[in-house]
């Protein structure tokens, strides 16, 4: 991936990566190093994760406060007010603040039910189709005319899949 | 087609064929849908909410199951007719109360309603008369698959269908049963079963949502959680909840009629007489009058056909349908006249109550 995990707690770049299953459900949490010390999470014998993603959860450091959600603005003190997020990206955002509300709130953590298969498809299909007219330019530029007449044809059979309405 | 036709057309709620069961009136799905990029209504600038609205509307009024449809803008709405809409369980009071930047299209048989821009983009909803969890999710899945070919939904492998709110999350979706209980509330047995409930993660709720009341013993069962579990299976524990809730009323019936019959046909005849004869009657009151007749149409007292005059009459009392019908605005107090008057109205043609067969009735 290219983000790389951020520190449920500070933030920084996460080094140490936990998965505890208490009462059949999965915690994880993702920490620094210094965080994982701080928090006696090396000492695995005296270490309740679940007890951590509560306290974290009560922490108004969590996300650190001053954090906008750079989609559309949002900050953590408009969700304490609003009790509602500000945009898709906010889950993103405040993925420290969203993770441990939801395990008391629903019965998993993970997303079980139905997937939009088409618009996923779709999105798929439009990202492969922009990576290959980069690549078509990049050949013509480099007059290599063989690659580029492949990468045409590539073209012309992923707007196929898109029902002869090529995307706008 | 407009708003005022549809009010005055036929809808699935008001004038099915037939209930399918007794206990269970009604089945609705929600799906909440937002599109990917966007921000969320509560926290759109006017002109993103015009720009989703039109987005929306489009593409919903295109799908099949809206080919005869009515779209409109809440703006474009009298009071009266956001009423009449609430009242049908078309469109929420969230929805009514909104100024501006937000609509609805609703199909003319009144199945099938989007509400856009409520709290999430899409609130996406089928309604079915009687016990009919998986019609109704086969009928909204399709719709919702539907509308994945215009719309690109904001959507997360790990957390399901994003939504304005957290507890909406994964699937998005609500499944409902309402209820008529009558026996139960008699028995006064509802504040055990509303904690059975609830253990179960499903919420007891009154007809019209969230701190509305219970009147005419009628009652919202839902699933409370929405993440962690798929559709199916959150429809397969919320229809096992409804069947045992089914039981327990038929059970609390037969003891009813088993330890004094004397007292509940009392009850039933009583509401007899006073919806033929009384001449002020408050919106909770008429309920609770007609709830008593449905469960004697139950219990074989009046002739089973008579249960979806009932069904029908528990919507035209209500305030917004009352006034409607009489064309124009009326306060409370002349509106318990013109119920009354209806009601006398409806009632001057009743079936006659029949007391000796009940104790071998069809339930």
């Amino acid at each position: 991936m290219a983000n790389p995990l951020k520190c449920d707690l500070c933030s920084k770049p996460a080094t140490v990566h936990l998965t505890q299953i208490v009462n059949n459900k999965v915690h994880k949490v993702d920490l620094c190093e210094e965080c994982a010390q701080a928090k006696g999470v090396t000492d695995p014998s005296g270490f309740s994760l679940a007890d951590l993603l509560l306290k974290a959860s009560l922490n108004p450091e969590v996300t650190p406060a001053g954090v906008r959600c750079e989609q559309c603005g949002f900050t953590q003190a408009d969700f304490k007010k609003h009790g509602r997020f500000g945009c898709p990206a906010c889950y993103e955002t405040f993925l420290g603040l969203v993770t441990p509300m939801l395990d008391s709130m629903h019965k998993g953590t993970a997303h079980a039910g139905k997937v939009p298969q088409k618009a996923l498809a779709r999105k798929t299909l439009h990202e492969r189709l922009s990576r290959l007219e980069l690549d078509l330019s990049e050949a013509i530029k480099a007059e290599r005319y063989e690659d580029a007449a492949r990468t045409r044809d590539e073209i012309t059979k992923v707007k196929d899949a898109f029902g002869q309405k090529p995307p706008s | 087609m407009t708003i005022a036709s549809l009010i005055d057309s036929t809808s699935e709620l008001t004038d099915s064929a037939s209930s399918k069961t007794a206990i269970v009136l009604m089945t609705r799905i929600r799906l909440a849908r937002n599109v990917a990029d966007n921000p969320f209504p509560g926290w759109a600038k006017p002109a993103q909410r015009e720009g989703i609205l039109a987005l929306c509307t489009e593409a919903v009024a295109a799908t099949p199951p809206m080919k005869r449809s009515v779209a409109f803008g809440i703006d474009e709405l009298s009071e009266l007719e956001k009423q009449i809409l609430v009242e049908r369980h078309l469109i929420s009071r969230e929805l009514s109360g909104t100024k501006a930047g937000a609509g609805a299209v609703i199909s003319k048989d009144q199945s099938v309603s989007v509400m856009i821009n409520e709290e999430d983009h899409l609130r996406i909803q089928v309604l079915r008369s009687g016990f009919q969890l998986k019609k109704a999710w086969a009928a909204i899945n399709d719709l919702d698959t539907e509308l994945e070919d215009k719309l690109d939904y904001a959507f997360s492998p790990s957390l399901g269908y994003l939504t304005a709110c957290p507890t909406n999350l994964g699937t998005a979706m609500r499944a409902s049963a309402m209820m008529h209980l009558p026996a139960l509330v008699i028995a006064s047995q509802m504040e055990k079963v509303v904690r059975a409930v609830n253990q179960l993660g499903m919420v007891v709720r009154g007809l019209f949502g969230e701190g509305s009341d219970a009147s005419g013993s009628i009652f919202q069962i839902s699933n409370q959680t929405t993440l962690g579990e798929s559709e199916e299976e959150i429809i397969k524990r919320l229809g096992s909840v409804l069947n045992s809730i089914v039981e327990h009323e038929l059970n609390a019936r037969q003891k009813l009629l088993e330890a004094d019959p004397g007292k509940l046909f009392d009850k039933i005849g009583r509401a007899y007489g006073i919806l033929q004869n009384g001449h002020l009657l408050s919106t909770t009151e008429a309920m609770n009058l007609l709830s008593l007749i449905r469960l004697g149409a139950d219990l074989g007292v009046f002739p089973e056909a008579q249960r979806c005059t009932i069904d029908r009459l528990f919507i035209e009392a209500q305030p917004g349908h009352l006034q409607h019908v009489h064309r124009g605005e009326f306060e409370p107090g002349q509106r318990d006249l013109l119920r009354a008057a209806r009601l006398r109205g409806e009632f001057a043609n009743f079936a006659k109550p029949n007391f000796t067969l009940s104790t071998d009735g069809p339930n």
